[in-house]
């Protein structure tokens, strides 16, 4: 019998490090060859590493959330044979790990990040965010997975706290009785988080402090405003907590410079309708946004400034040929940003299969990691939620992003007469160390024009 | 005169609910026609207490002084003892007299002022003394014979229980209650006990420890009824090792025309006589209501008992209800509870009586302690449980006062091993109630006491080793 380590592969780009989003196998699980042992996540695709070898899973590198260093033991399995692992024999170190791994090349013979068996039980509730894969759903992990639990140490004695059935006689000592009283408390309504229940000092304590936070003081017998206790505590990991720090750095990063203007889609969708009603059934149907991609491509041919990624460490904005269009997707893990390449190579119907074929993709956690990076500049829509106005975030280190908000017909002025209109706001942000507002605002102002003379998306 | 707290009846009540409220500082009047202390320090817990001890102390001697099979295996000879129950009953009065002079003293140091006197109530605000004649205590403030109108707040009725007359059997001559039975010119030479509940057992036990024969007559299928066939067993048999005659499932019909002898029909349904020169009645005690005025206040009934709520309210406004005369349990430490608790609600605190538990004694011989739910208590609450005894014959400290019948029992629930109940039998169990109860109150699990070091060696073990033993591994059975 050997040992065989499995590191973290590098998945390419220079990614130093990658998080473990959900293992797939426990500590003694057999598995096969190519059986899929951990799905760890990178800048936004998530991988899945399979096994190249039959064992049995001796240990596990770290917790679901962690960060492990390309080329830090992700796995140990027990083989048949020899192993390739030619290290100390000894346990590895319990070693809290950390986002400081060693270097990537670095051999990582002493094993990283290694947890010992009961706290793995404990972090193993702890859970995934990223989209479970059809095959996930096998996974006896999978379950679980739904239902983030905080981690063992964050959550307080209140979370903990047991409640009765209404008929059930709240159980606590005669002192903390009298206390309750002369507080004007009801025991019925305070959680015990003593054994089997008991309501002890400290249970008390936190009610008291939950009504302070000023929850509805008195609940009466009313069960429907009866004040609630607990609180969850929901780790951040997985792309969760890629997008929160996608978002810190680029509003940390970028002085938004955001510009609002209304957009008469009465014409656009006169056409689309038309469209629609003519190669609807061969070519499909085309929604507003891939027209609004070719009105932002057309565009960017005046204005190349705005389809661009800037280095600010070197200082240099590379401004690019191509437009490589990121779409901004909700997924049920979280935002993500699907990238349709050469957007300015593909007609309306292509954009349009391929917006289908990407946002399918994301949400099912199949896109690949070219797919979901890359991007040169961002569309975001909220669809029908779109709203009057938003203030986009930019996709850093992009520059620009635009955001389409509710199309809303309205009566408006036209030759001393009211007349409906379909309107459509457009809210863009840019990156204003680069972007001037001059720029920014004729931008947009071209894409109006596009838009709003549908023609010209198709003349040129 | 003019009060905040006017209380009737100065019993374990309502003396201490009005200590209570001179401590908090409330304008209170007691009145009390007899001495402070109630049915409790006067004629009941405290003296039938005394008199159950001299008739041990007197039957512990009695056994020393046995020949052949008899003789103490302890290997202590004594002649044959005699017994002046003159002056046990002058030991028993002189206990009773520091006790209530006890009370007195402590009413007196807390302000409240007492009205020697029988009460009628006017209504729910006014009160009027009737003077007892007779001098009174220190603190008492005798209403010498006049009448005295009382105007207060708060009307406090703690008048205690009387014990239930028989209509075919009316006390008087040699059919006594309780009351009489606890301070005996003489000894009878054969009692007839009415009724085999706790005060009939407990007072025929001592009756027969101090040598007179006794005969307990019960309608019951059992001795101690109220009380769970397995705790009763020991009782039973130490009375049948006492030599107590007991009659089961047989009703008594009243005396026979002389006088000299009780006439009840057997559990065979013939009708028989038994000779006998004194008659305890103690069918029980119901709420004292008749004679001071109660049902001018039209309060809601609850059966005999005033019905009150779990603050000891009644149905009228600032009128309070504590003790026997509000029904079962009818038991001292209850209403002392109840006093203190609606002392404080006057003095504006928050308080419920909602025990746990109120633990039950009977000072019968082996004693039993009842305290929460029995297993089959628990079962018809629907509470799904386990339970455990452990026996007083695996106990060194039992064997060594040579007193192993008996056991304790412990009642928990199966999901969370949280302690519903606490039974045991056996010599000196009333003071395990201390612990049944603590641990009830406290919310214990069957962990709990297990996981706690119990003296060795002491009768207590076996609360311990109860719990273990529920919990599966008891260690010394």
């Amino acid at each position: 019998m050997g040992i065989h380590v499995i590191k973290m592969p590098d998945v390419g780009e220079g990614i130093a490090e990658c998080e473990v989003v959900a293992w797939r196998v426990q500590p003694g699980d057999a598995v096969k060859e190519d059986q899929i042992l951990a799905d760890v996540m990178t800048d936004k695709a998530t991988v899945e590493i399979p096994s190249p070898v039959h064992g049995t899973v001796m240990a596990l590198g770290g917790k679901v959330g962690e960060s492990l260093a390309v080329g830090a033991e992700l796995v140990r399995l027990e083989i048949e044979g020899a192993g390739n692992f030619k290290g100390d024999a000894a346990k590895p170190a319990a070693a809290s790990a950390g986002a400081s791994a060693p270097a990537a090349d670095e051999p990582a013979d002493v094993p990283h990040g290694f947890v010992p068996e009961p706290q793995r039980v404990a972090a193993g509730a702890a859970s995934v965010s990223a989209a479970p894969s059809a095959e996930g759903v096998r996974d006896p992990g999978a379950p679980a997975a739904r239902h983030p639990a905080p981690a063992s140490s964050g959550s307080g004695a209140s979370s903990r706290a047991i409640f009765r059935d209404a008929n059930e006689k709240p159980l606590a000592a005669p002192a903390v009785r009298k206390r309750a009283w002369d507080m004007g408390i009801e025991l019925q309504y305070v959680g015990g988080s003593g054994a089997a229940g008991r309501i002890t000092h400290a249970d008390l304590d936190n009610f008291i402090a939950g009504r302070q936070r000023g929850h509805s003081a008195q609940s009466g017998a009313d069960s429907r405003y009866a004040e609630l206790q607990g609180e969850e505590a929901v780790p951040l990991i997985g792309l969760r907590r890629k997008i929160a720090e996608k978002m810190q750095l680029s509003k940390r990063q970028i002085p938004h410079f955001t510009y609002v203007e209304e957009v008469d889609v009465t014409e656009l969708e006169a056409l689309r309708t038309q469209l629609n009603a003519r190669y609807g059934a061969e070519r499909g149907k085309l929604t507003l946004l891939p027209l609004l991609m070719r009105a932002v491509v057309l565009a960017i041919r005046k204005f190349p400034e705005v389809n661009a990624r800037f280095d600010d460490q070197a200082g240099i904005v590379t401004r690019y040929q191509p437009v490589h269009l990121g779409i901004a997707t909700q997924t049920d893990a979280g935002l993500m940003v699907p990238v349709i390449r050469n957007a300015e190579a593909r007609d309306p119907w292509s954009s349009a299969k391929e917006i289908v074929r990407l946002a399918e993709a994301a949400r099912t956690g199949k896109a690949a990691r070219d797919e979901l990076s890359g991007s040169t500049i961002t569309i975001t829509s909220l669809g029908p939620l779109g709203g009057i106005v938003s203030t986009p975030v930019i996709n850093h280190p992009e520059v620009a992003i635009v955001g389409v908000n509710r199309i809303l017909e309205r009566p408006v002025v036209r030759n001393g007469g009211l007349v409906p209109r379909k309107l459509m706001n457009l809210s863009s942000s840019f990156d204003h160390r680069v972007i001037d507002g001059m720029v920014a605002a004729e931008f947009i102002q071209t894409v109006r024009g596009y838009l709003e003379s549908p023609a010209t998306l198709f003349v040129e | 005169m003019e009060t905040t707290l006017l209380i009737i009846g100065g019993g374990p009540g309502g003396y201490v609910a009005a200590i209570r409220a001179g401590q908090l500082g409330i304008k209170t009047v007691l009145v009390e026609g007899a001495n402070p202390g109630g049915t409790c320090l006067n004629v009941g817990c405290i003296p039938s207490k005394a008199l159950i001890h001299a008739a041990g102390e007197f039957h512990k001697a009695s056994h020393f002084a046995a020949e052949g099979s008899e003789q103490s295996p302890l290997g202590i000879r004594t002649s044959a003892p005699s017994i002046d129950i003159r002056r046990t009953v002058d030991w028993k009065d002189g206990i009773v007299k520091r006790l209530t002079g006890g009370v007195g003293a402590l009413l007196k140091k807390n302000g409240v002022q007492v009205v020697r006197g029988w009460a009628r109530i006017l209504d729910g605000k006014t009160v009027e003394v009737r003077g007892a004649e007779g001098g009174g205590s220190g603190a008492a403030n005798d209403a010498g014979g006049q009448t005295t109108r009382i105007r207060c707040e708060h009307l406090l009725l703690a008048t205690g229980s009387e014990a239930v007359e028989l209509p075919f059997l009316p006390f008087g001559g040699n059919v006594v209650s309780s009351t009489e039975a606890l301070a005996p010119e003489s000894l009878p030479e054969h009692l007839v006990v009415v009724g085999a509940g706790y005060i009939g057992l407990e007072l025929g036990t001592a009756y027969r420890k101090l040598g007179c024969r006794v005969t307990v007559v019960e309608a019951a299928g059992r001795v101690l009824p109220a009380y769970d066939d397995e705790l009763v067993r020991p009782v039973a048999a130490r009375l049948k090792s006492l030599g107590v005659e007991v009659h089961l499932e047989s009703s008594v019909l009243g005396m026979s025309d002389d006088g000299k002898a009780v006439r009840m029909k057997n559990a065979g349904g013939e009708e028989v006589s038994i000779a006998a020169d004194r008659v305890l009645v103690a069918v029980g005690r119901r709420p004292r209501t008749g004679g001071f005025g109660l049902e001018s206040l039209m309060l809601d009934m609850n059966g005999r008992a005033v019905r009150i709520d779990n603050q000891c309210r009644t149905s009228m406004r600032n009128v309070w209800a504590i003790g026997d005369l509000t029904g079962e349990p009818m038991l001292a430490h209850r209403a002392m509870a109840q006093g203190e608790m609606v002392a404080e609600i006057i003095a504006g605190k928050r308080r419920h009586f909602m025990p746990a538990a109120i633990p039950a004694v009977c000072f019968t011989d082996p004693e039993v302690v009842v305290v929460g739910l029995t297993p089959q208590e628990a079962a018809k609450q629907g509470l799904d449980c386990i339970s455990a005894s452990f026996p007083y014959a695996a106990n060194g400290r039992a064997m060594t006062l040579e007193d192993t019948d008996g056991f304790v029992r412990v009642v928990a629930r199966k999901d969370n091993h949280l302690i519903v109940g606490w039974q045991a039998v056996g010599g000196a169990v009333s003071e395990l109630s201390t612990a049944f109860v603590q641990s009830i109150e406290m919310g214990a699990q069957l962990e709990d006491v297990g996981g706690t070091i119990h003296a060795h060696p002491t009768l207590g073990e076996a609360v311990q080793e109860a719990a273990l033993k529920a919990l599966g591994h008891a260690l010394h059975i």
